[in-house]
C-alpha cells in the first residue's frame, strides 16, 4: 500500500498541514470512500481527498450537507470498505444522530473533526478544544466511542491510520480530533510503512438467514465484538438503529434485550481499554504536581513542565492520546502520588470533569483555560505550576 | 404481470422470523412490498446482491420483512445512506423504501440531490398523505383542508407533488400509481429497476388507521376506490389539456422515461481518464 501511495504522491517526505496529514493517513489505510461537506478549518481534507481518491479509483463525493456525508460513509461501510468524513463544529453537531446510529449498528467509520471556536458558527478560523464532551456525549443515549487527539502533523497521519484499525477492530466510530491550529500548521512528515491492512473475506454464504446472527457476541478478541458480514455476500444482513436482538431484528420493548445490547456496545471497548488507550508520560516518577493535556496544548504543556523542572519543581506531564474512552483506573494509578493536577484546555473546562471525578477530594485539580483562538504559551502554563502551594 | 401465487412470493422472499408485520389491517404498504417482490421475481434479480434501504416510518419497515441485505436507517436519511452503499459497491442493486414524510420533508434535500447527481437507485415512495408511524400528523403531501392530528381544523399549507418534483429536477424515470393499480405498479417498478440512474416510483396508498379515520373516508376498500377516482392517467390528462380543459385530479402513469448516464458510471469513467 505505502509504495503505491509514494509512487502516486512522488515522494515519501512531505511538508504538509495537519488536515492534509489525515488525507495521506486515509490513503495509506486503504480508505475507499470519502464523503464530506466544506467547512473551515477542515475543508483541506475534502480538497486533498478530491485530488487523490479518483486517481486511485476510490470514491470521493461532496454531499449536500454533513448529515448526508456521514450517512453515505456509514452506507459505504456496510459494503465492507473503509470510509471517512471530515468536518468542524457546526458539521459535527449535524452528524450526531448518525454517529449514534453507527454506534448502535456497529458500523466502522472514521470522522475527522478539526475543532474551531464555538458555540454556533463561532470563530471559523480559530483553534479550540470545545468539542471534547460533544465527541463523547453528543449523540443521545448510552454508548461508547473512541477518540484520538494528535499533537503534531506526523502524529495526525499515524493516528488517522490507527483510527481505521480501531474502528474496524471494535466496530465503532472513531473520531480524530484536531483543531484549527494543528489542521493548518505545516510540518515535515514521513509516510510510514503500512502493513497488515485487513482484507475482509468475500466468500458468499449459504447460511439460512434466520440462523445468521450478525450481532452475536464472542467472536473476536474482546469477545463482545460481533462478527458482522457486509452487504452483497448473501448473509442477508439486516441493520437497524432500533434496539435489536442477535439476528439484528428490532425488539424495542424488552428491557432485557435493550440492556444486553447497550451494555455490550460499551463493554466491548471498556473490557479491552488498555489496548485502545494510548498515552505518554514525562517525568512522572517523583512528580507531586501533574499537568494533564491532550492535542496541540500538549506542546506548550511539555515546555512548561521542562521549565518548571529546571526550577526544581517536581512536576510531571501526562498526555492523553486516546481521549475517549477515559481510562479511570490507569489515570487514578498514575496520579496516586500527586497533590495537584493542572489541566490546560482550549475551552472553559471539559476534560477536567472526568479528571476531578477520578482523583476525588484529596487532590486539587486546577483548570488552565484558554478560549478565543490562540494556543497556551508555555509561560502561561508554567505560571499555573509555579503558583501551586503544597 | 407475474402469474405467481402470494404463497410462493412469501416462501421465496420473506423473512419469516420477522412476522407478523407491524402494518394495520387494510394498510396499503404490504401491497407495495408485494408489487416490488413480483417485479424482482419477473426480472429474476439476484436477491443476494440486492440491498433494501429505508428511513423511519411505517413504509420504512418494508426492508425488515424481505429476506435480503437491509439497511433501516434514520428518519429522512435513507437516500443518503443508499448513495454510500451504491457508490461503494456499484454491483449491488439498491432499492429504497421511503414514506412521503421521510422522502419529502426531513429527507427532502437528500431526495433532490440524489436526483441531481443521478445516483443509480430505485426509490419507491409510499405516499399515504400523512405521518402514519407517529400517529397521523400533517405531511408535506397532505392535501389542503385534510384533517390530521396536527391540523385538527384542516390543513392550510400547499402540498408537495413528489413525482413532479422528481421530474423537474431531472430524474430519468418517474412513475406514479395507486395501490388500486397492481399491474401498472409492477410494470413501472420493473422499468425502474432496469433503468440506470435515479428512478422514482410513487405509490398512493391508503392509511385507514389515521388518514382514513380522521377524514371519515370509510374502509380501506372505500379509500382505494377513492384513490382510483381522484387520479387521472397521464395520457388522458394530456388529452384534456390539449382540448383546453383542466382537472384537479392527481396525474398517474409513467411520467418520465429517458436515458441519462448515472453518477457511478460517470465517476468510474472519470477516474479512468485521470489515470
Ligand atoms: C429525527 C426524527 N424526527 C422525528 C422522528 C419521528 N418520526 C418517525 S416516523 C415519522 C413520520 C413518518 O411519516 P412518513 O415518512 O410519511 O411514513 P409513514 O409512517 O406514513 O409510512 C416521524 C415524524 C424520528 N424518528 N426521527
Ligand atoms: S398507521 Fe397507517 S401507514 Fe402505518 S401501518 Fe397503519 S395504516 Fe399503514
Amino acid at each position: 500500500m505505502t509504495n503505491e501511495i509514494i509512487r502516486l504522491v512522488g515522494k515519501k517526505d512531505l511538508f504538509i498541514q495537519g488536515d492534509e496529514a489525515t488525507v495521506y493517513g486515509a490513503l495509506l489505510a486503504d480508505c475507499k470512500f470519502f464523503a464530506g461537506y466544506p467547512i473551515t478549518p477542515a475543508t483541506e481534507v475534502a480538497e486533498g481527498m478530491a485530488i487523490w481518491m479518483p486517481k486511485l479509483g476510490r470514491v470521493c463525493v461532496q454531499m449536500e450537507d454533513e448529515i448526508a456525508s456521514i450517512a453515505a460513509v456509514i452506507g459505504a461501510s456496510c459494503t465492507g470498505v473503509r470510509a471517512m468524513t471530515a468536518t468542524s463544529g457546526p458539521g459535527f453537531s449535524l452528524m450526531q444522530e448518525c454517529i449514534g446510529y453507527a454506534c448502535m449498528a456497529e458500523t466502522p467509520c472514521v470522522i475527522v473533526n478539526v475543532q474551531r471556536g464555538g458555540p454556533s458558527t463561532g470563530q471559523p478560523t480559530e483553534a479550540a478544544q470545545g468539542d471534547i464532551m460533544q465527541t463523547m456525549w453528543g449523540t443521545h443515549g448510552d454508548h461508547q466511542i473512541i477518540a484520538l487527539a494528535p499533537k503534531s502533523v506526523q502524529e495526525t497521519l499515524d493516528l488517522t491510520i490507527e483510527a481505521f484499525n480501531l474502528s474496524d477492530d471494535y466496530r465503532v466510530p472513531v473520531v480524530v480530533l484536531l483543531d484549527a491550529e494543528l489542521g493548518h500548521m505545516r510540518e515535515k512528515v514521513v509516510l510510514p510503512e503500512v502493513k497488515n491492512i485487513k482484507v475482509e473475506e468475500k466468500i458468499k454464504s449459504n447460511i439460512e438467514s434466520d440462523n445468521f446472527k450478525p450481532y452475536r457476541k464472542h467472536f473476536k478478541k474482546s469477545s463482545k465484538i460481533p462478527n458482522f458480514k457486509h452487504f452483497g455476500l448473501g448473509y442477508k444482513t439486516y441493520i437497524t438503529g432500533l434496539t435489536h436482538d442477535e439476528r439484528g431484528f428490532p425488539v424495542t420493548t424488552s428491557a432485557e434485550v435493550h440492556e444486553d445490547l447497550v451494555t455490550r456496545l460499551i463493554d466491548k471497548i471498556l473490557d479491552d481499554i488498555d489496548n485502545v488507550w494510548y498515552y505518554e508520560d514525562y517525568l512522572i516518577d517523583d512528580a507531586e504536581i501533574m499537568v494533564i493535556s491532550y492535542g496541540i496544548t500538549s506542546r506548550p504543556a511539555a515546555s512548561a513542565v521542562k521549565m518548571a523542572r529546571e526550577k526544581g519543581i517536581k512536576v510531571g506531564h501526562i498526555r492523553l492520546i486516546t481521549i475517549w474512552p477515559f481510562n479511570y483506573e490507569k489515570i487514578k494509578e498514575l496520579l496516586k502520588n500527586v497533590h495537584t493536577v493542572i489541566v490546560p484546555e482550549m475551552n472553559l473546562g471539559q476534560m477536567i470533569h472526568p479528571i476531578r471525578e477520578v482523583v476525588g477530594k484529596d487532590v486539587k485539580v486546577i483548570l488552565a483555560p484558554r478560549i478565543g483562538g490562540a494556543i497556551h504559551s508555555p509561560k502561561e502554563i508554567f505560571k499555573y505550576i509555579g503558583e501551586v502551594k503544597p | 404481470m407475474s402469474f405467481i401465487s402470494n404463497k410462493k412470493i412469501i416462501e421465496k422472499y420473506l423473512r419469516k422470523g420477522m412476522f407478523p408485520t407491524i402494518f394495520c389491517t387494510g394498510c396499503g404498504i404490504g401491497g407495495v412490498m408485494n408489487f416490488t417482490l413480483r417485479a424482482i421475481y419477473d426480472l429474476n434479480i439476484d436477491i443476494d446482491t440486492t440491498v433494501f434501504v429505508s428511513g423511519i416510518g411505517c413504509s420504512s419497515r418494508v426492508p425488515g420483512y424481505i429476506d435480503s441485505d437491509g439497511l433501516h436507517t434514520l428518519h429522512g436519511r435513507a437516500i443518503a445512506y443508499a448513495t454510500g452503499v451504491k457508490l461503494a459497491n456499484p454491483n449491488l442493486n439498491v432499492i429504497v423504501f421511503t414514506g412521503d414524510g421521510d422522502c419529502g420533508a426531513i429527507g427532502g434535500n437528500h431526495f433532490l440531490h440524489a436526483i441531481r447527481r443521478n445516483v443509480d437507485l430505485t426509490v419507491i415512495s409510499i405516499n399515504n398523505f400523512i405521518y402514519g408511524m407517529t400517529g397521523g400528523q400533517v405531511a408535506p403531501t397532505t392535501p389542503i383542508k385534510s384533517k390530521t392530528s396536527t391540523t385538527p381544523y384542516g390543513n392550510i399549507e400547499y402540498p408537495f407533488d413528489l413525482s413532479i418534483l422528481a421530474k423537474v429536477i431531472g430524474a430519468p424515470y418517474v412513475a406514479r400509481w395507486t395501490t388500486a393499480h397492481p399491474g401498472q405498479c409492477i410494470s413501472s417498478i420493473k422499468n425502474a429497476l432496469q433503468k440506470p440512474g435515479f428512478s422514482f416510483v410513487e405509490v398512493l396508498s391508503p392509511c385507514p388507521t389515521f388518514y382514513g379515520r380522521l377524514n371519515k373516508m370509510g374502509t380501506a376498500l372505500d379509500m382505494t376506490k377513492h384513490l382510483k377516482e381522484s387520479t387521472i392517467n397521464v395520457k388522458l390528462y394530456e388529452k384534456i389539456l390539449a382540448e383546453g380543459n383542466t382537472t384537479d385530479k392527481m396525474v398517474i402513469g409513467e411520467l418520465v422515461n429517458t436515458d441519462k448516464e448515472d453518477f457511478g458510471t460517470k465517476y468510474k469513467r472519470f477516474c479512468g481518464e485521470l489515470k
